[in-house]
């Protein structure tokens, strides 16, 4: 089970794990981005062009570190999980649940300390300024930024990461409660 | 006292009889034409907003050379397609890549009069994938591609006076045929130079079988017919069991060369012209043909350039059908045929005779017979001539007065158009009875029916063309709109839905499901491949450059503004270039681009394209420059100015985007 989990995780080195959705009345179609684990895909730069009006950045590959070594963070926790899964010792089961928790908790932080940069570092030259206002994208959810919806959600990777934290946790508590039966058990014996 | 009283009684009864007989009267006099629609011929038309509609109709334009594409039902206008007549909206025919469609031998002949839409065909069936019409002034045939709705290919037919009888198709686009209207002299000069009265002996006909490329669609003239001095009108491919075979009306065979109303309406019967294209074809595989003088031009959109691009060709092959026996016969048919149309089996021929009182059917079958039996009525110049009543199915008797042109359902019921008699007459094409009618406001011209001249008719609506309007619109001067009516034939009885007025004058029209052309619909180009040799695919790109009198502006645009947008260093009596290259990668960005007193016109650049106005100043100064396309919140702001200085000044040539901030 947990060498499963382990092994989904590599799947997040290929499909997207973030997406952010937007929508106006001049694109009842919508614009999508997707993040990938070293990539953006989707409608980049049709957001770009629509964010220069406002003095949002470019958002381009490059400028995002993050890209170079995700990958390999997402391996490494990948061969925890499957050193944990082949050696069998709890504590090494709990590390893997405590990585993949504290790299999920840095993974949104991160995304919102960008969300929030690109959303107040704005061009002084920028066409369009509203006072006070600020393009934040929500971390996880709907906002309304001018004329356009914008909806935050996990892509397949986010959910697969999900996913193996609730497995890992599940897997965790089971142990914990069959040590304390085993526990109990020995403690009756007695 | 009585008799005082006697005359005011004998005026009143006289007033009241008069009253009387008034009112009488007024149940004798004609009354003005009451169109009888039913209460729910609304929510038949109605298409609700933001819904589209079930059919594309492509119409002709007629005199204004284009093609108009409207939504069935609803008959609302999409788009006026330029194919023969420049349009400055767009800037076709005026850009210097778009020039090129418009040449023949000629020269530039930026106007037409385009009468006869053809969809594409794949196995007898309409496609969605390329629209053909004809020139019937210069003569040519164009293509337009339904994935842009843009022509890329239009040739011109050498050989030819008046390309009406055209662009009809075989079954799988093998060919699109050219049909003359007018015979002419042809050959070399000495023999193009004869006295009109020459007629009889020195005046030939030609019908051209055009081969479009499948891939590219650029079109080339694969054979000529060469055929006595007739008038060709319409024609259309045999299909199924008459699949190999073309057929095409033909008038004056009288040989008249002036006063045709009368002079071309004296023969009792014109004809039919049966063209075994088959083996045309093969004679041409055989190297039967002969090249002879037909200098004509052939004009492509390259679509990765963005450019035309024009070739000459000198010569034609030609086919004499008298040193080919079997290639061609003659069909009599009564009075000055003009439609010419084979019923969706294939199996038989209608023939409208516009001056006859019927509308004889002729069997496919038959005329193979009558060709193996050799059952000749005798020769037409040389040319075999079949016998009427051998190969005639029957004629539709008392049909109606004029008819002009027949579509047909998948039921086997066949449409006629009578322009005298202003109708559309439905009749079974096997048993010959008509069935029903409706009248059209007023004298209907050409009919269509989805589908309605394939083997695979989708049915559901006949549309009239017609060539009068009268009272049925609002008024506007002398000049009125043109108008098509839209009627049902879902039922047995034919049912009037909607009047819709359509631009230029509506000749034939071609309808094709939408979902049969909407999955090739190309929304913007992509601007990596763009293969223009000015291209600029970012604004690092963009330069101005001088070449002599010359002066290229390599020039992007983008929401909201122009890079460079300010040039300077243009001297009198330069000729400059403004290449605009539109970087949007997204639907519906088009950006324009005009310039204050450009002569020629504004250009309308879509995503990813590039195009090039010339623009010859006249005078020094400051002119300014801007979008044209409403693109965005800052649609106003993109602008620009081009400094003109005088002859021999030592301005130098720059063109730069400067920012306020950074001065």
């Amino acid at each position: 089970m947990i060498a499963l989990s382990a092994l989904a995780l590599l799947i997040l080195l290929v499909v997207p794990i973030w997406r952010i959705d937007l929508k106006a009345p001049q694109y009842p179609e919508g614009l999508f981005m997707q993040i990938h684990a070293d990539h953006f895909s989707g409608d980049v730069e049709k957001i770009n062009g629509l964010n220069h009006y406002i003095g949002m950045a470019h958002i381009k590959d490059e400028m995002f570190p993050e890209f170079a070594f995700l990958p390999k963070v997402i391996m490494a926790l990948a061969a925890l999980g499957i050193v944990a899964a082949v050696w069998g010792k709890r504590v090494l089961l709990f590390l893997g649940l405590a990585t993949l928790t504290l790299f999920g908790a840095w993974a949104l932080y991160d995304m919102y300390k960008w969300g929030y940069s690109y959303g107040h570092e704005l061009d002084p030259r920028a066409a369009i300024k509203v006072e006070g206002m600020a393009y934040q994208p929500p971390l996880i959810g709907h906002k309304q930024l001018l004329n356009f919806d914008a909806w935050s959600t996990p892509d397949v990777g986010g959910w697969i990461l999900f996913g193996v934290m609730g497995l890992l946790a599940g897997v965790y508590f089971l142990e914990i409660r069959d040590m304390r039966r085993i526990a109990r058990a020995r403690r009756t014996m007695k | 006292m009585r008799l005082k009283l006697l005359p005011i009684g004998a005026l009143l009864a006289t007033s009241v009889g008069l009253v009387l007989l008034f009112n009488a009267m007024q149940g004798c006099r004609p009354s003005t034409a009451q169109t009888v629609v039913t209460g729910d011929a609304a929510s038949k038309v109605y298409v609700k907003p933001g819904s589209h509609d079930e059919f594309y109709n492509m119409v002709s334009g007629g005199f204004s050379g284009q093609l108009a594409i409207y939504g069935l039902p609803s008959g609302r206008l999409f788009r006026e397609v330029p194919v023969f007549s420049q349009d400055p909206e767009s800037g076709y025919g005026y850009s210097e890549e778009t020039k090129g469609m418009l040449m023949t031998t000629s020269g530039f002949i930026p106007w037409d009069d385009s009468h006869h839409p053809e969809l594409s065909q794949t196995d007898g069936v309409p496609d969605g994938k390329w629209c053909f019409i004809n020139g019937n002034n210069t003569p040519r045939i164009a293509l337009v591609d339904l994935g842009t709705f843009r022509t890329t290919s239009i040739i011109e037919i050498p050989n030819s006076a008046g390309n009406h009888s055209s662009p009809f198709t075989t079954g799988n686009s093998e060919y699109v045929v050219a049909g003359t209207r007018f015979s002419v002299p042809m050959g070399d000069e000495a023999h193009r130079d004869v006295p009109i009265s020459t007629y009889k002996e020195n005046f030939k006909g030609t019908v051209s079988f055009i081969h479009p490329d499948p891939e590219s669609g650029k079109m080339s003239i694969a054979f000529q017919i060469v055929t006595p001095g007739v008038n060709f009108d319409l024609s259309h491919a045999g299909k199924g069991p008459s699949e190999g075979w073309f057929f095409f009306s033909c008038y004056n065979t009288e040989q008249a060369y002036s006063l045709l109303e009368v002079n071309a309406s004296q023969r009792d019967k014109d004809f039919i012209m049966a063209v075994n294209w088959k083996m045309a074809e093969q004679l041409v595989k055989e190297g039967k043909g002969k090249r002879a003088p037909g200098r004509h031009y052939s004009n492509w959109w390259n679509e990765s350039t963005h450019s035309s691009e024009s070739t000459i060709v000198e010569d034609v092959l030609q086919l004499d059908p008298k040193e080919h026996p079997g290639l061609l016969y003659f069909m009599p048919c009564p009075k000055s045929p003009h439609g010419c149309d084979v019923d969706p089996t294939g199996k038989y021929i209608v023939g409208s005779g516009k001056l006859a009182a019927l509308v004889p059917v002729f069997s496919f079958e038959k005329m193979q017979k009558a060709i193996a039996a050799n059952d000749l009525e005798g020769d037409y110049a040389g040319l075999p001539v079949l016998k009427y009543e051998s190969v005639l199915h029957g004629e539709v008797k008392k049909p109606g007065l004029g008819p002009l042109h027949t579509e047909f359902d998948a039921n086997g019921n066949a449409y006629t158009s009578f322009f005298v008699s202003s109708e559309i007459v439905k009749w079974n094409v096997e048993r010959l009875e008509v069935l029903d009618r409706v009248p059209t406001y007023y004298s209907i011209g050409h009919l269509c029916v989805p589908g309605g001249d394939s083997k695979k008719p989708w049915g559901k609506y006949v549309i009239a063309y017609n060539k009068i309007t009268k009272d049925r619109y609002l008024p506007t001067g002398p000049e009125l709109t043109q108008s098509a009516q839209l009627y049902s034939i879902d039922g047995d009885k034919m049912e009037l839905l909607l009047d819709f007025p359509t631009t230029g004058e509506p000749h034939y029209a071609q309808a094709i499901p939408a979902e049969l052309v909407t999955p090739r619909e190309v929304k913007f180009f992509r601007i990596d491949e763009n293969e223009h040799p000015y291209v600029a695919k970012g604004e690092k790109e963009t330069k101005v450059e001088r070449d002599g009198k010359q002066v290229h502006v390599w020039m992007t645009s983008i929401r909201s503004h122009f890079a460079p947008d300010n040039i300077e260093g243009v001297r009198m009596g330069d000729e400059v270039y403004f290449h605009v290259t539109n970087l949007e990668q997204d639907w519906d960005v088009p950006h324009g681009f005009a310039i204050k007193g450009a002569a020629n016109a504004e250009l309308l650049i879509m995503p990813g394209e590039t195009q090039t106005l010339k623009w010859v100043p006249d005078r020094v100064g400051v002119w300014p420059m801007y979008c044209t396309d409403f693109c965005s919140a800052l649609h106003q702001e993109m602008q620009g100015y081009i400094r003109v200085s005088p002859a021999g000044s030592n301005v130098p040539l720059s063109g730069t985007v400067v920012s306020n901030l950074e001065n």
